[in-house]
């Protein structure tokens, strides 16, 4: 098996705080770190190596020079290849820029080595939140997508996937290649080893820049781009919450039940 | 593409039975006026199977047209069959703007739709408006975990496309009266197109129950509920308001209650009218799922607990004392 996973390095945004003065984001000291959709993504995929030894696992993402240290976290924890796209022609690029930008180099990559079976992506980056990337990838290509996915196994020529759907889960089959978008599984990703740790920190990864893949240079970065980001703001504070403290919890109690009626929400 | 009408769409989701899902309905309300302000036709596009319902709902819910596309093909969700269809759509009538549920299918078949489209798609937003300088739809979304809301245009590329989140927009007044025109349209998908077989369909023993992104009420638990028992009384309460359960990460991390509970970044995304946050502290990775809750009531032993900054009504005190007090009232009062 010859497996993909698309990740992204990300803020952690439970770190992020409002300043209470400003009403602005805090970002100075938000720690990096491995988008946790897209580290999911990979311990699915390297729990079909871990069943398929003869598995090769190849991380790639796009993003500034230091998501090179997201890329070494992931050879720590299953992947054996990595590759960063970075240059700054890819800059301001909305979804459907950097799926295309993101389909050119796994294009590049397939044309040096093998193509791929499968491509894992997480649902959606934390610090976007627009789960559109990995659909965009498997439109780009013209091949099956499953998206939210809980667990995926390789049988015979197929990949079968757990998803939440609305109601619950489905099991979908596909032929290879297809991409998959994985969400929270009941399962945690792997803790890296002191030694998978080293031999990660001493791995070299290749950069691809924009004279490195094939791209039409319509179709990347803030050009590319059909959506425009026109303002962003933070949402104004919640003003004026009304306290309920009471003697005993059954005056407390009656107390809310009176602000609940009143408000016609019971 | 160029536009060929000025028309809005929005996207009517079915469910399995050909009934019309929520959301859809709801965003015909807005739907409404955003179509008037571009000059358009309000016009609802139903995908299923046995759709009768659907269309009647959509009928009464305003829709100025609607376009059927009704098929077995269609009764089952698949990627495939649903974005041929709406790709087969979009290209003959060329609509100015579409709006579609946020909902997992909203959000899986959406990008395939605007990749193939070569448009703009802006994801998950929770307010719509018409900028009447330059003609386009102003999307406004969370981002960053709901700590940052972006306002987002597509100037260039039609149609202007985005998902919306359940729950944002109530449906607007039902007129049985009204007589849409309906325009059927024979498009099908043939199995070898479709490219994913469905083996299984594993319905969560309560998952119609725990249907969060549409609950109009929920009651969610988090670590200081104190196990699993501890959520029978949010469970009682839910019941008595029509509501749902919900959880937060530390609650579903410990087991106390399933994954299909969780609200937050890595649950569910919702937006009831009556959010009811018990023993949960307020972290990030919760609010991020929840703020947008029209009523949110808090009710924590910590008079610190951040969850009171977003509370509208926050109660300090014991929740294994409170819940059973409230229910007894709301018993007494129904009597």
């Amino acid at each position: 098996m010859n497996i993909l996973v698309c990740v992204k390095q990300v803020p952690d945004t439970t770190e992020i705080k409002i300043d209470p003065v400003t009403n602005t984001l805090i970002r100075a000291g938000v720690p990096s770190i491995v988008n946790p959709f897209d580290a999911y993504a990979l311990e699915i995929a390297a729990r079909i190596k871990d069943k398929t030894p003869e598995t090769t696992i190849t991380v790639l993402s796009m993003g500034p020079p230091q998501a090179v240290a997201a890329l070494k976290e992931c050879l720590a924890v299953g992947a054996d290849k990595a590759y960063l796209v970075s240059d700054r022609a890819f800059g301001g690029a909305d979804t459907l820029a950097t799926s295309y930008t993101l389909t050119c180099a796994i294009d590049k990559l397939e044309a040096e080595h093998a193509p791929f079976d499968l491509i894992f992506c997480g649902k959606q980056a934390i610090d976007g939140d627009t789960a559109q990337v990995g659909p965009e990838i498997a439109e780009h290509r013209d091949c099956p997508q499953i998206t939210y996915a809980i667990e995926a196994a390789v049988e015979n020529d197929e990949i079968l996937v757990k998803r939440e759907t609305g109601e619950g889960y489905e099991i979908l089959a596909a032929k290879m290649p297809c991409v998959i978008t994985v969400t929270k599984p009941n399962f945690n990703p792997r803790f890296p080893t002191i030694k998978s740790k080293m031999a990660a920190n001493r791995a070299v990864i290749t950069t691809l820049t924009v004279n490195d893949i094939s791209v039409d240079d319509t179709k990347i970065g803030l050009k590319g781009s059909p959506t425009k980001v026109k303002k962003s703001f933070t949402p104004p504070p919640k003003q004026g919450g009304i306290r309920i403290i009471e003697e005993t919890a059954e005056d407390t109690a009656k107390k809310l039940f009176d602000v609940l009626s009143a408000a016609n929400l019971l | 593409m160029e536009a060929l009408s000025r028309d809005l769409w929005v996207f009517i989701e079915t469910a399995e039975d050909g009934s019309a899902r929520n959301v859809g309905l709801e965003l015909l309300h807005p739907g409404r006026r955003l179509a008037d302000a571009q000059k358009g036709a309000l016009c609802a596009v139903v995908v299923g199977y046995q759709t009768e319902n659907a269309v009647k709902e959509a009928a009464a819910y305003g829709a100025d047209k609607i376009i059927v596309v009704d098929g077995p093909e269609y009764q089952h969700y698949t990627t495939d069959a649903y974005a041929d269809a709406l790709y087969a759509l979009v290209s003959k009538y060329g609509p100015t703007t579409m709006m579609i549920g946020a909902t997992n299918v909203g959000r899986d078949v959406g990008p395939r739709l605007s990749c193939r489209l070569k448009t703009g798609l802006t994801a998950d937003c929770t307010a719509v408006d018409y900028d009447e300088e330059t003609g386009n739809i102003a999307w406004t979304r969370p981002t960053f975990g709901g700590n940052l809301l972006a306002t987002i245009m597509c100037p260039e590329h039609r149609p202007q496309i985005g998902t919306v989140r359940p729950g944002v927009f109530k449906k607007g007044e039902k007129n049985e009266a009204n007589q849409p025109e309906i325009i059927n349209e024979d498009i099908h998908i043939t199995a070898e197109r479709i490219r994913t077989r469905l083996v299984e369909v594993i319905r969560e023993l309560d998952a119609e129950n725990v249907n969060l992104e549409s609950a109009e009420v929920i009651v969610a638990g988090g670590r200081g509920v104190g196990g699993p028992e501890g959520f029978a009384p949010l469970k009682e309460l839910a019941d008595l308001l029509g509501g749902v359960v919900g959880a937060s990460r530390a609650a579903v991390d410990s087991d106390w209650i399933g994954h299909v509970h969780q609200v937050g970044q890595t649950g569910k995304t919702v937006g009831p009218k009556l959010y009811i946050a018990c023993g949960i502290s307020g972290a990030i990775q919760h609010v991020a799922g929840m703020s947008g809750s029209d009523t949110i009531v808090a009710i924590n032993k910590d008079p610190d607990a951040p969850i009171f900054n977003l509370a509208d009504y926050a109660v300090v005190g014991d929740l294994k004392l409170v819940i059973p007090a409230l229910i007894r009232e709301i018993k007494e009062s129904r009597k």
